[in-house]
């Protein structure tokens, strides 16, 4: 974090703390919150396309980086956050979102201190996504622009949904030789792109460990792998593993965005697209 | 002592025979070897030589350089703890591999990881060396070696910590406890090179460390030379023991259980216990990597979670052992 952009969040917070307190009594039906900070890389981008002007006020750091996030540019007209209690209290919100993965301490100590959080589960599903967005809606008050947002998710989804000829088998490998199945949303990416899931036939439908032998004796038609981070790591070796090399040598390949592939948001929808171009492709070819 | 050979021997083949035909993909034995001596055009070819091959033959050196070193280490300190996992050199190597992974160095120069955990080996060993010295009391030694852990595993902490990169803080598992999954034939190049000098190295130590416990008057007197004595230890097990944890992380007790066991059996004499111990550990740990595939055939079940299983009950009995001897 730069000096300059400290020194706001200090201002920032004297200006607020001067303010009169936050409206601590919200009543379930009660006005829409006003001062709403979020705290989750995937609650963040759905707040962002969901809320009013000016209701959103603060997303986590996550949020702001373009590895992580589809909406990086626009996260940058918002004070960011770490998940801290400390600072997220100072920034006196009306509501808290939260993922259900964040850290349990700062929720709970959230709500000892008497400031409204909603917790929203991960999308492991399509529908799921569609479920989050009506949920953001509700939780900020802005049922109407969620249901727009539900309904182009809902038109755009069903325009990507076309003619599988031949679903080719992928395989989804990640750092660490993690892969993911059909209950989780990137194994929903896959099958709606219109590709088989070798995690599902080996009996990862969660996802988990993939051996480097149970990948190789699979022998799929398509390798997604996971893209790398910046730094060196031993867990993404793995992906150079001799193996893997011959696998991507040998088969068409793609790598997975992670911007539109972690959360249940409408980008989802550009990962679907991208994936199926890559089947197209192979159908074409004999 | 023949016998004492064979059966080492045969145990080692017989376990490293295991290894490569244990696998998650359920392969039959005969078809898994068949594939592995012919090139059949299949998956299985692969799978036979780019992983459980280097799997298996890093097993058996990375045991084998743990055992001898342990061996090595005991007979020149003349203290049955001695061992490069409890005394700080797997940890000081493992701190090398990270700073040589997390620097880049490692991804520059092909054999820049293995140096640099036989660098931080270097210093692990000399400085137990310079902390316990060769008189020095089990407790001294024992104490030196916590020193040296805990700074050279706060420090790979520390280091995999403040890596930007989000999957390096969870790799801390991996360099305190070991593992043999996923390693590839460029692994046992990059490793096995330097493991052959440590054990030349340590290997030609048999006369020294027999003359040695007559007591290091009496070993001078035979025209042994205690200084060369004491870099060959220090530059061997540091090579052996680098280039080991480099590929395969700290892995603990190895060289402090099979020596224990061994030593009775070739009659205590330290000279000939450096071979026995060098076949011994490459049957643990063979044996340990077959373990943790058969408990958790797809997880990643980490080989020090075996080895101190075995190892630490044992070690409680020798600091039983050695505080009665003290009273």
């Amino acid at each position: 974090m730069t000096a300059k952009r400290i020194l706001a969040s200090i201002l920032l917070g004297a200006v607020v703390a001067a303010a009169p307190g936050p409206s601590q009594a919200q009543e379930p039906d009660g006005a829409a919150p006003v001062r709403v900070v979020s705290m989750n890389l995937c609650t963040d981008q759905l707040a962002m396309l969901v809320a009013a002007p000016g209701q959103l006020l603060s997303v986590s750091y996550l949020a702001a980086q373009p590895r992580s996030s589809a909406m990086a540019e626009e996260a940058q007209n918002y004070v960011v956050n770490h998940g801290l209690a400390e600072e997220i209290y100072l920034l006196e919100p009306d509501l808290v979102i939260a993922g259900t993965f964040s850290t349990r301490a700062t929720v709970a100590m959230l709500k000892r201190l008497d400031i409204p959080v909603a917790v929203l589960s991960p999308a492991y599903s399509l529908d799921e996504v569609r479920q989050r967005i009506i949920e953001m809606g509700e939780v900020l008050h802005r049922q109407e622009a969620a249901e727009g947002l539900a309904a182009e998710f809902d038109a755009r989804l069903a325009a990507l949904r076309d003619k599988v000829i031949r679903q080719p088998r992928a395989a989804l490998f990640f750092a660490n030789g993690y892969t993911s199945g059909d209950r989780t949303l990137a194994g929903q990416i896959l099958s709606a792109a219109g590709f088989d899931n070798i995690a599902d036939e080996v009996g990862l439908p969660s996802g988990g460990r993939m051996p480097l032998e149970v990948l190789a004796m699979a022998d799929p038609e398509v390798l997604i792998r996971g893209s790398r981070y910046e730094g060196n790591s031993r867990s993404e070796e793995i992906l150079d593993h001799p193996v893997v090399a011959k696998l991507r040598e040998a088969l068409p390949g793609a790598a997975v965005t992670d911007r539109d592939w972690v959360c249940g948001t409408p980008f989802v929808l550009r990962a679907i697209e991208e994936l199926a171009e890559t089947r197209r492709k192979l159908e074409t070819s004999p | 002592m023949r016998l004492l050979g064979f059966g080492l021997t045969g145990l080692v083949v017989l376990l490293a025979l295991i290894s490569l035909v244990l696998g998650p993909a359920a392969i039959g034995p005969a078809e898994s070897l068949y594939a592995l001596f012919t090139d059949t055009g299949t998956p299985l070819t692969l799978v036979m030589r780019e992983i459980r091959l280097p799997r298996m033959v890093l097993a058996l050196g990375i045991g084998a350089s743990l055992g001898l070193s342990g061996a090595a280490m005991q007979g020149y300190l003349r203290n049955p703890l001695a061992d490069p996992g409890l005394i700080g050199v797997s940890a000081s190597a493992a701190l090398g591999a990270v700073l040589a992974i997390q620097t880049g160095i490692a991804a520059h120069f092909a054999f820049g990881l293995p140096l640099c955990a036989l660098a931080g080996a270097v210093v692990g060993v000399s400085l137990v060396m310079l902390l316990a010295g060769p008189r020095g009391s089990s407790l001294t030694l024992i104490l030196a070696g916590i020193a040296i852990s805990s700074l050279a595993a706060a420090f790979t902490s520390l280091v995999l910590n403040l890596s930007p990169n989000p999957f390096a803080a969870n790799e801390i598992v991996f360099w305190m406890m070991g593992s043999l999954s996923d390693r590839s034939m460029s692994h046992v190049w990059l490793a096995l090179p330097l493991m052959v000098v440590g054990w030349a190295l340590l290997g030609s130590l048999g006369r020294s460390l027999d003359a040695l416990t007559l007591g290091e008057d009496a070993a001078e007197a035979m025209g042994i030379g205690l200084r060369r004595v004491r870099w060959q230890v220090v530059l061997g097990t540091a090579a052996a023991v680098g280039a080991a944890t480099a590929v395969a992380g700290a892995i603990g007790f190895v060289g402090l259980v099979v020596p224990h066991i061994l030593r009775p059996l070739v009659g205590a004499r330290p000279g000939a216990l450096l071979w026995a111990s060098a076949l011994g550990g490459a049957a643990m740990l063979l044996a340990s990597d077959v373990a943790v595939r058969v408990v958790l055939p797809s997880g990643d079940l980490k080989l020090g979670v075996v080895t101190a299983l075995v190892g630490a009950p044992l070690f409680l009995h020798l600091i039983y052992r050695t505080r009665r001897e003290m009273a």
